[in-house]
């Protein structure tokens, strides 16, 4: 479980995020919804610790993760996995190498054992015979599965992924979606997802909280986030044409 | 003024969090030797070359203004061996390093930055700076040296083929100049000043490429700040340098 509670964030002048008071629980996709430059991608980053919060708490289950020291973050961090937006793969490493990467470090692993994992992880991202290529040599699908397949490779508890579907196509957004989601409930991970993907609002929200401008507005889930009755969210849902489209037919 | 200071001081910071001990010395290690290769064997092309060039010049320039029937010829092998150790094969050719390694220093960490690479280390709770600066500082800074030894051997060379070519001078003044008045001390002289301006030209150029911001522009604009940076940091320390140990 995750707890935030009263985070606030400024760059400069800036309050960038107000007195955020969320709480994400295992076994559920969380997702941070709202719109470009709402504050999402800073309240992701400060829950992992990229950005430093000026105030508040961040609690990963009993531990104040905000409070502990760099080399006691070291600790949680390791129980972390990261999906980044453009999927951040090592380009001087092979796909293997790339998920292995943790291993080398926090693991004693053998090498054997160490390809073995890599290879269960691939598959369970549904890739095969992809081990020895460059991240360069992938489509921009494949290098997200092999993103989620590095994030798993330590069996993380907390997984982050920074707008997954950004750049996908529809079809292979779903499956991105539906692979977080599988994982997610598999291994009772806490998944907190940063979209502003509607569809995967709809697919996989089990927890969401709209942000907008800094302050979080609404908390719900995908059965309820269409009568919401919060008009910024609204907006936001029904931005595109299709939907507006949509909501007028049934109206 | 006060950015040039805020900048030395995050740049200590840095150095600070560098040179810590590695996660796991294996990769450390591995890591040194793939740096050894990419900064160090890789250079040894256009270094061999310049100093070829640069050595058979030496010899024509200082032999063509020695008219004088009373100094002896054997004073070109001389002067030509005092530059070469002296200046060229460790200031030149550092200067010539700032920009080829310091600019693939700063964009390889710049763009790592950028996207986000360095981040995803981060958040494996790996130490990133440790990681990927650690073992550029150290492996430039052992094996740049050696690089220095070749390039003065390399220079003495350029100098004897232009005398076989062109007898501008015979080659036994060439060599009893080259054995004149040979003080080793330059030697390890211009091997410390190598040593001191490799570490300049490694750890100012990640520095750059660790804070680089902005896309690729970003990069742009700090691999090319690496290279201004180092380039006036290694005059300044020549400077220095020389006046510690040849003063």
């Amino acid at each position: 479980m995750i707890k935030v509670t009263d985070l606030n964030k400024h760059f400069g002048e800036q309050q960038v995020l107000h007195n955020i008071n969320i709480t994400y629980n295992p076994g559920e996709c969380s997702l941070i919804i709202g719109a470009s430059g709402s504050g999402k991608t800073v309240l992701l980053k400060s829950l992992v610790g990229l950005h430093k919060i000026d105030s508040g708490e961040i609690w990963y289950n009993n531990i104040q993760f905000n409070a502990l020291s760099f080399k006691d973050k070291k600790e949680i961090r390791k129980e972390i996995g990261m999906l980044f937006q453009g999927s951040a793969l090592f380009d001087f490493a092979t796909v293997e190498e790339n998920i292995k990467f943790p291993m080398d470090f926090f693991t004693n692993w053998s090498n054997k054992e160490k390809l073995n994992r890599v290879n269960f992880c691939l598959e369970r991202v549904d890739l095969k015979n992809v081990n020895n290529l460059l991240p360069s040599e992938l489509s921009g699908g494949m290098q997200k599965r092999v993103g989620i397949a590095r994030a798993i490779a330590l069996n993380p508890k907390y997984l982050f992924c920074d707008e997954p579907n950004s750049g996908l196509d529809p079809q292979t957004s779903i499956l991105i979606d539906q692979l977080i989601s599988e994982i997610t409930k598999e291994y009772n991970i806490t998944t907190i997802i940063n979209t502003h993907d509607m569809n995967s609002v709809m697919e996989i929200g089990d927890h969401i909280g709209f942000i907008h401008k800094g302050h979080l507005l609404w908390e719900g889930n995908m059965d309820n986030v269409l009568k919401s009755g919060c008009k910024e969210l609204d907006n936001f849902v029904f931005a595109s044409g299709m939907a507006r489209k949509l909501k007028s037919t049934i109206q | 003024m006060k950015k040039a200071l805020e900048q030395l001081g995050q740049y200590f910071l840095l150095m600070k969090v560098v040179f810590t001990k590695p996660d796991k010395s294996k990769l450390f290690w591995k890591q040194f030797f793939v740096d050894a290769e990419k900064l160090v064997l890789n250079s040894i092309p256009i270094v061999a070359v310049i100093s070829l060039a640069i050595g058979a010049v030496i010899v024509i320039q200082t032999a063509t203004n020695l008219e004088n029937p009373i100094i002896s010829k054997m004073y070109v092998g001389y002067m030509a061996r005092e530059s070469l150790v002296l200046e060229f094969c460790s200031t030149m050719i550092a200067l010539i390093l700032a920009g080829k390694v310091g600019s693939n220093i700063s964009s390889e960490i710049g763009s790592m930055r950028i996207s986000e690479q360095i981040d995803a280390m981060e958040i494996m709770g790996v130490n990133s700076a440790n990681y990927l600066i650690l073992p550029k500082i150290a492996s430039a800074t052992i094996f740049n040296p050696l690089l220095m030894l070749m390039s003065f051997f390399l220079g003495l060379l350029g100098g004897a083929l232009i005398i076989a070519f062109t007898g501008i001078i015979t080659m036994h003044q060439y060599t009893e100049g080259l054995q004149f008045a040979f003080q080793f001390y330059y030697i390890v002289y211009s091997m410390v000043k190598m040593a001191v301006f490799s570490f300049i030209i490694t750890s100012v150029a990640s520095y750059y490429g660790y804070y680089a911001t902005g896309g690729s522009l970003g990069v742009g604009s700090s691999s090319t700040k690496a290279i201004v940076v180092s380039s006036v940091s290694i005059l300044i320390a020549n400077l220095a340098i020389t006046q510690i140990m040849l003063n």
